[in-house]
């Protein structure tokens, strides 16, 4: 198939587009802040060259971050592009399921109940925790065949629920300072992120990555419906379970050291359809790494952007990505309404 | 007489709390064309995913002398080529990617690096089916009729000794119905058991060998077409009488009033 081996060709060279692009991105996010470096500057300071302030500028403040950067974008992308796969729904991203908005509830309550401060282990472990939670109470309600439907009102519901218990949990905040704390937290950043947080969050970022990545060839035969998708010999039931699971550990682990970054799941395999096309399978890879392209392209805009105090990174995704969102309802309304099966 | 390929004992199905397949047994042999008819909500869509294991039965099924209920998902799936009702395509992928995953009981998982083997019976799958020329067209952008034929392709590319289609003439114009209806006559011809939901009863008389009649989840009457689709079973099955005829060795029948 000659034109099967051109569109291979094609893929192959976006995903080295990519990473090039990622690659840049990472020294721009090493080089843009207060301090500003050139590139050679930073490559020396991150080989231990340079003086002193470079370095730990470099090594301890920035690299932190960046890493944060491009493994949380790729985990968001990747798992957008999972659930897309999964829901066979191109409006479907991991707040459809409600676990960001969990784990996020989960670490408000540790602030507010004063467990711990935001630097506490507590905190991160505490969103998993609550990451999981919303996905067997998912799983429980709607059941375990349910249909697509009711798992995506269920998330919602579920959604709904983690966001109005993060809200009373502010309220109820006696000091104003926490409530200050958790708005803060909330919005989602990856300023001040240390290798503490980087090796908190890392190995469930790898193994929801891994997990995602090892349904790939399930995904794409799911493109022809459950009943189908199952007659060729997947487990539906399980293949579910799988992904929902390898999501909540990748965005557990991430909503708990960067608060809650939306819509990079949502927008990245849209951004990667019109180039690589549209096997679920195949949209995983460049989907992760256009995610780990776009958290990292926005928090140097954030970090460029000239206001009086720093603008968070999730605010910025977030104004990017509810237009996308509302384009993408425009653009899909008519297939929407003519009922998805 | 060749031996029994596919028998069902006593099969039973409630779906929330509706008893849809009532005590059906079959007894179903290799290189048949058997066609399932019935007026809609007899039950047939059900007997074919209980006999896939699509969906939970009490009663046994056993495919070549091995218990469907002992199999692993992978190993039925490698016994039955399904091709549900509407055959839905998701997402624009090109035709061959959809054949392709016909391969995927067999461990081919990717399109694009499929063993010689593999390949190769995609090609006659798509050939047999006369979807070739558009291989790298995708899905969404073919005709009814085109789109039906690969899903045809994706079934045939399984080549499992049963095929089990849903309704594959629904919504084709008449000539694309004969094509679909001639494909698993070659199928079966070569050796497949083609178990094939239709409400043609024209189809039904014409192509099969053995016509299965369901009612209110029972099977109602199963043999030859003239036998099968007698005046009295059409009368108390279908309400209806026919038009009846035989033309080079093929029945006709014709639904010609309501009784």
């Amino acid at each position: 198939m000659v034109t099967a081996d051109v569109a291979a060709g094609r893929r192959t060279s976006v995903i080295v587009a990519l990473v090039l692009l990622v690659a840049l991105l990472t020294l721009a996010s090493l080089a843009v802040g207060p301090v500003r470096l050139s590139p050679l500057a930073v490559v020396d300071a991150l080989f231990g060259g340079g003086d002193e302030v470079q370095r730990v500028i470099v090594q301890e403040i920035r690299l932190p971050r960046a890493i944060l950067g491009v493994a949380i974008g790729a985990i968001l992308g990747l798992s957008g592009a999972a659930l897309q796969g999964l829901l066979r729904n191109p409006l479907a991203s991991p707040s459809l399921f409600g676990a960001p908005q969990s784990a996020a509830f989960g670490a408000v309550l540790v602030i507010a109940l004063g467990l711990a401060d935001v630097r506490s282990y507590a905190l991160p472990v505490a969103a998993i925790v609550m990451a999981f939670l919303s996905v067997f109470m998912l799983l429980s309600v709607a059941g375990r065949n349910a249909g697509l439907l009711i798992l995506i009102l269920a998330g919602l519901a579920i959604s709904s629920l983690a966001g109005a218990a993060t809200a009373l949990a502010m309220n109820l905040s006696s000091n104003p300072f926490v409530a200050l704390e958790i708005a803060f937290w909330l919005l989602g950043s990856l300023a001040d992120r240390n290798f503490r947080h980087v090796i908190l969050a890392m190995p469930f970022i790898l193994a929801g990555a891994a997990i995602l990545f090892s349904q790939r060839s399930a995904l794409r035969a799911l493109s022809l419906g459950e009943e189908t998708a199952q007659s060729l010999g997947v487990n539906v039931g399980v293949l579910r379970l799988v992904v929902i699971v390898g999501v909540a550990l990748g965005v557990g682990g991430a909503v708990a050291v960067t608060g809650t970054i939306g819509f990079i799941g949502l927008i990245a395999p849209h951004l990667m359809r019109p180039l690589v096309g549209y096997d679920p399978g195949r949209l995983l890879l460049p989907s992760a790494l256009s995610g780990a392209a776009l958290l990292l392209a926005a928090d140097v805009a954030v970090r460029i952007i000239p206001s009086t105090s720093d603008i968070k990174v999730g605010v910025l995704t977030s104004l990017i990505g509810v237009p996308f969102f509302l384009y993408l309802i425009v653009r899909e309304r008519r297939a929407l309404g003519g009922g998805v099966a | 007489m060749s031996e029994p390929f596919l028998t069902a004992q006593q099969l039973n199905v409630t779906l929330s709390r509706r008893h849809v397949l009532k005590e059906v047994s079959l007894t179903l042999e290799r290189q048949r064309l058997v066609t399932l008819v019935g007026p809609n909500g007899a039950g047939k869509t059900t007997l074919l995913r209980a006999l896939a294991g699509l969906l939970r039965s009490s009663g046994t099924v056993q495919v070549g002398g091995e218990t469907l209920a002992a199999l692993p998902l992978r190993e039925r799936a490698k016994r039955f080529g399904y091709l549900p009702q509407g055959h839905m395509v998701h997402w624009p992928l090109p035709a061959w990617d959809i054949v392709a995953l016909g391969r995927y009981p067999h461990g081919a998982s990717d399109p694009e690096h499929l063993s010689a083997q593999d390949a190769s019976a995609v090609m006659r799958a798509m050939q047999a089916t006369g979807v070739l020329e558009f291989s790298q067209r995708p899905a969404t952008e073919l005709s009814g009729g085109e789109r039906s034929r690969v899903a045809l392709a994706r079934v045939l590319a399984v080549e499992a000794p049963v095929i089990l289609a849903d309704e594959p003439t629904a919504s084709l114009d008449p000539g694309y119905q004969i094509e679909v209806m001639r494909t698993l006559r070659t199928a079966a011809d070569n050796g497949v058991l083609a178990i094939v939901v239709t409400h043609d009863l024209g189809l039904a008389a014409r192509f099969s060998d053995i016509v299965l009649v369901m009612q209110d989840g029972r099977l109602v009457a199963q043999g030859p077409p003239a036998e099968a689709l007698s005046e009295r079973i059409l009368a108390e099955v279908f309400r209806i009488s026919a038009f009846r005829a035989g033309h080079e060795h093929q029945m006709i029948i014709v639904p010609w009033a309501g009784v």
